[in-house]
């Protein structure tokens, strides 16, 4: 299986090879029951189903994935890796999903994954995510016009609310040297 | 009772009235909460999907922090996440050499070493096993009478780790909503995902969990939440909510109701901080409106907010 992986993704570099051998090792157990798909609450924006994306990776399918926006659709509510009867952490295959699409970052991973490494990005300039600042690096980040537009309603009544203020409050870069080494423990640039 | 208190981001900011109502309602209550030393965020649901080492390392930061100057005071998390994450480092990381060593590895480069002692607690954990309803009630002065309400328990509470109560039929604040001599609506959206972090880049997807959730809702006088993510959605989006068939509910935090019942004013419990709290509903509340039966049906009654 490993052999079709490599043939249908490359290159690899250390960071993919690390996730794709900690998402079949994930659901490698997976039996093909179906709970997980049945208990999504978001599965009717997905156009694979969760059951259907653990038999992709036994595959090693790796084309068909990354083109599919299920793993996106996951808001991490635990709720398939709490039923499933093989006991699979499944929210957190969906994450590594996530990861490795964002390594690939094509146009889906800057729609989808831009709110993640925004807020990622936040954490490690001020040590706490500073609203304001995190959505500015979001709409950097998503490059779309119309996205702060969308926001700008309830960012309006934040403000009013005085719920929101200026960056500046956080920890500093504490959080940098953490960051530093786990980029390079994990390979990624 | 004293706490290692670990607020979170969003009580620093956007959840302001869930941090001042929870050490108002704990002090109430006898229990002491110290906030971890130069606390940082624990990465919320943003740091799986990036980095899988910094989805431990941020926790274990923090543990480390209250595992080495605090003494071994359990940690006490409000937010859903914050809470999850925080336990989940202990879950996950602890027996597992590989994994724990690489997360100290990271700690390493700011001096600090995570031992897995720390033993992680939500707020709502606590209410029920350390204080219990019993001592709520005694405090109570000022009964939410007939204030039905809707209990809301979201995800990450209870899943994947069904700590202090049943992931599928979770009941642990019908005894303090009791305790305040409220009533309990009955539903079973109460452990329904509000779509977390979706509401950012996939509005729609989770606008239709809310839209959902909201007309379960259906003659509660208010939803409670123990979320800052649970309480941002389903608060934030009722207007949008409203147009995909959702209605209109006002929606607070447990300790907010808490608070109000104990006799704290609406100014302490800050409930103008709350995005559902229109003029009407605050009267509402300040009046115990919904103590005498209204012709038409509370919630129903409510103003559209802007
Ligand atoms: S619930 Fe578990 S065993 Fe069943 S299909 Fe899903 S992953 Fe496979
Ligand atoms: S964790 Fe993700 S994939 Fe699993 S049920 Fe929840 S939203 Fe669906």
């Amino acid at each position: 299986m490993s052999g079709a992986v490599r043939e249908t993704w490359s290159p690899a570099p250390e960071s993919d090879r690390m996730i794709l051998k900690e998402l079949r090792e994930t659901v490698g157990a997976c039996m093909q029951c179906g709970t997980c798909t049945a208990s999504c609450p978001n599965w009717h924006a997905m156009d694979v189903t969760p059951r259907a994306m653990w038999r992709m990776i036994q595959f090693g399918m790796l084309d068909r994935i990354l083109e599919s926006r299920t793993f996106w659709m996951c808001s991490s509510c635990y709720l398939c890796t709490l039923r499933c009867p093989r006991g699979l952490k499944l929210t957190s295959a969906m994450a590594a999903l996530k990861r490795l699409a964002g390594v690939a970052n094509g146009p889906a991973a800057r729609r989808n994954g831009s709110f993640y490494a925004a807020f990622m990005d936040d954490v490690e300039a001020h040590g706490r995510v500073q609203e304001t600042s995190m959505m500015q690096r979001y709409f950097i980040r998503r490059r779309d016009p119309a996205a702060p537009l969308a926001f700008l309603p309830l960012g309006v009544r934040m403000l009013s609310k005085g719920k929101v203020h200026l960056p500046g409050r956080g920890m500093g870069g504490v959080l940098k040297p953490l960051f530093a080494k786990a980029r390079e423990l994990e390979g990624t640039p | 009772m004293r706490y290692a208190y670990y607020p979170g981001c969003s009580l620093t900011e956007s959840a302001r009235e869930f941090d001042v109502s929870t050490r108002l309602v704990m002090e109430r209550l006898g229990c002491e909460l110290v906030e971890i030393p130069d606390w940082t965020c624990c990465g919320a649901s943003a740091a799986e999907p990036v980095s899988r080492l910094m989805n431990y390392a941020l926790p274990a930061r923090n543990l480390a922090i209250a595992e080495q100057d605090m003494d071994g005071m359990d940690v006490l998390a409000p937010c859903a996440a914050c809470y999850l994450n925080l336990l989940k480092v202990g879950r996950e990381a602890v027996g597992d050499r590989h994994l724990h060593g690489r997360i100290n590895e990271v700690l390493a480069a700011s001096g600090l070493v995570y031992r897995g002692k720390a033993r992680v607690r939500h707020l709502l954990d606590v209410l029920k096993n350390d204080v219990g309803a019993k001592i709520v009630e005694q405090k109570v002065t000022d009964s939410l009478k007939g204030m039905k309400i809707a209990p809301y328990y979201g995800c990450q509470i209870l899943r994947p780790y069904p700590v202090f109560d049943d992931p599928g039929k979770p009941v642990s604040m019908e005894p303090f909503i009791e305790a305040m001599g409220g009533e309990v609506h009955r539903w079973d959206m109460g452990n329904r995902c509000c779509g977390a972090s979706l509401m950012v880049g996939h509005p729609e997807v989770a606008i239709r969990s809310v839209a959902e959730i909201l007309n379960a809702a259906r003659g509660a006088d208010a939803i409670a939440t123990v979320c800052p993510l649970c309480q941002m959605n389903l608060e934030a989006y009722q207007a949008k909510a409203a147009r995909a068939g959702g209605r209109r509910v006002p929606v607070l935090y447990l300790t907010q109701l808490m608070g109000l019942a104990m006799g704290l004013d609406d100014k302490a419990m800050r409930l103008s901080d709350n995005l559902t709290m229109t003029p009407a509903v605050r009267r509402g509340i300040a009046a115990r409106a919904w103590a005498e039966p209204a012709p038409g049906q509370g919630a129903e009654t409510v103003e559209a907010s802007g």
